[in-house]
């Protein structure tokens, strides 16, 4: 059933770090390539060499300014993927069945062979999070990279996200979010972490750090001028020239 | 929202078709034999011709029949079920009339009552997305039950009972479009909530995640430009609403006005989805 649990015995999710996220899609290439190998269908690109074309994705990276009332402008590269909402529009909208979410660990799959591929669940969802496979015509989306996270055969290092194992920054990071005593709580707790469009009331998992307020010139002090005056050597070729 | 044609098709067709079935089951006009036959047929293909052109918009339609097990949390799902039940209640009604020549009325107001709610299943589908505030609301509902009872009234031949009905449907559209156009912004999404951005200042979208299109941009991020939709809007006004109520003053028109109505209605239901605002256009930058 479509019905959402009514409690889930973990929130397993990302916290997704926008101070430090660089804008580099590492993660955006690691998901794709994941995702095309492993769990359910490949994820497909259409017309890849042609005019136009046109790809599914599980985790896409916008970049936003955000111009503040006085200062610079600041530039904000902001990875989106699925947020495993809490009470996700995306599940009980579905007619087949197809889309749940665990009672286990909270994830929001997909079930591909009884997806009728109606998109009903991707106009359901506010962020995006989902896209029809422009081949295979089921709904994808960020699988929380279920088959890596419970998989033995990989090392113990390599049983997270595939996102946030790649990540050069460090910007994403995995865990359970119902657990208070967790990193990526305490990450939460320690950053402010917040809900992306809380008015829609989908109780995303997922938390996004806001960036930091800091002095970003950090080198602009060490390129002050340390003497405006010349001395001892340096201020007798400086009189002896200004002499001349 | 992208204009789908499979589904302006859909919920123009289906919507007349569950409308006229509501008159006719109800006994207006009181039908026998052929004519009956010739109305009951109608209703039929256009019910059953929308409900096809709506599998069409579907990735797997080989597996349309799982859409019949989650009535209990889906619209769609509901949807698909009282289809089936209006159409069958009115098959048995239908069937008893032409071939018994008996009226079973209960029976007959028990197919309305599905006709009918199978339009507002339809309406609910759209009208249940937090995320298309357009859709959002009572009216949308109340639009689809309008505009079905009106063309059912037009197309079953009910004179008066049209031109009231038509003119009822036309404030209803005009109401919501005056308000609609408003409860984007009245929702409170904004691009400052969806980045969580906003308190740090002025945000706006810097660079795309790609170069190309997506499933996103092509589904849901569809711009109509106003210039462009105020036209439309009115035309659609004039032949769904005008003409028929006019032409319906008149002897034998009843066809044109049909005719009228219905392509004002498609047009109505190409605005619909047109017009509509998904809150992910916000991401892109595009509202
Ligand atoms: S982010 Fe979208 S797809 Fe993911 S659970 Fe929430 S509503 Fe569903
Ligand atoms: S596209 Fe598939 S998963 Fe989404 S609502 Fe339709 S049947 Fe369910
Ligand atoms: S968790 Fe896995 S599926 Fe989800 S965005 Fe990261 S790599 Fe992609």
């Amino acid at each position: 059933m479509t019905d959402l649990p009514t409690h889930t015995d973990r929130s397993l999710g990302l916290v997704i770090d926008l101070d430090t996220c660089v804008g580099c899609h590492a993660c955006v290439v690691a998901c794709k390539g994941w995702n095309t190998e492993n769990y359910g269908a490949p994820l497909a690109d259409a017309d890849a060499y042609g005019a136009q074309p046109i790809g599914s994705f599980l985790n896409r990276i916008h970049s936003y300014e955000v111009q503040p009332a006085e200062g610079p402008a600041q530039l904000v590269h902001f990875p989106k993927s699925c947020l495993h909402c809490d009470d996700a529009p995306c599940v009980t909208v579905c007619p087949t069945g197809a889309s749940y979410k665990r009672v286990e660990d909270g994830i929001v799959l997909v079930n591909e062979t009884d997806c009728i591929g109606c998109g009903l669940c991707a106009w359901a969802c506010p962020y995006g999070a989902r896209e029809l496979d422009p081949v295979e015509k089921v709904m994808k989306k960020c699988t929380l990279c279920v088959d890596r996270i419970y998989n033995e055969t990989l090392p113990e290092e390599d049983r997270e996200p595939a996102c946030v194992r790649t990540c050069p920054a460090g910007a994403r990071h995995f865990g359970d979010l119902s657990d208070p005593q967790s990193t990526v709580s305490q990450l939460v707790e320690a950053r402010g972490g917040i809900d992306l469009m809380p008015e829609q009331g989908t109780k995303p998992v997922n938390k996004y750090l806001p960036p930091r307020d800091r002095d970003i010139d950090l080198l602009a002090p060490l390129l002050e001028p340390v003497a405006e005056e010349p001395r001892g050597l340096l201020a007798w070729v400086d009189t002896a020239l200004g002499k001349l | 929202m992208h204009p789908a044609r499979s589904l302006i098709l859909f919920t123009t067709l289906s919507g007349l078709g569950f409308g006229l079935l509501a008159f006719l089951c109800l006994g207006l006009p009181p039908l026998t034999s052929w004519a009956a036959v010739f109305f009951f047929g109608l209703a039929f293909v256009m019910a059953g011709a929308g409900l096809i052109a709506s599998t069409f918009h579907l990735g797997h339609p080989e597996r349309a029949l799982k859409a019949f097990t989650q009535w209990r949390s889906s619209w769609l799902s509901r949807e698909a079920w009282l289809a089936t039940a209006a159409l069958a209640a009115a098959g048995l009604y239908a069937a008893a009339l032409i071939f018994a020549d008996t009226r079973v009325a209960p029976l007959g107001w028990l197919a309305a009552v599905l006709s009918l709610a199978t339009v507002y299943a339809t309406s609910m589908i759209y009208a249940q997305l937090k995320t298309v505030p357009r859709w959002h609301h009572w009216s949308t509902s109340a639009l689809f039950l309008a505009l079905a009872l009106a063309g059912g009234a037009l197309l079953s031949g009910q004179a008066w009972p049209a031109i009231v009905l038509i003119l009822g449907a036309g404030v209803l559209q005009f109401y919501a479009w005056k308000t609609g156009d408003r409860r984007l912004a009245d929702s409170g999404t904004t691009l400052a909530t969806a980045t969580g951005l906003g308190a740090r200042g002025e945000v706006r979208a810097f660079e795309p995640p790609h170069t190309g299109p997506n499933y996103l941009t092509r589904e849901m991020v569809f711009v109509v430009a106003r210039k462009h939709a105020l036209k439309l809007r009115s035309i659609a006004l004039v032949l769904a609403f005008l003409v028929p109520s006019l032409l319906l003053l008149l002897p034998y028109t009843l066809s044109l006005a049909a005719a009228a109505h219905l392509a004002g209605v498609l047009m109505l239901r190409w605005l619909f989805f047109a017009e509509a605002e998904h809150v992910v256009g916000l991401y892109y930058g595009k509202r």
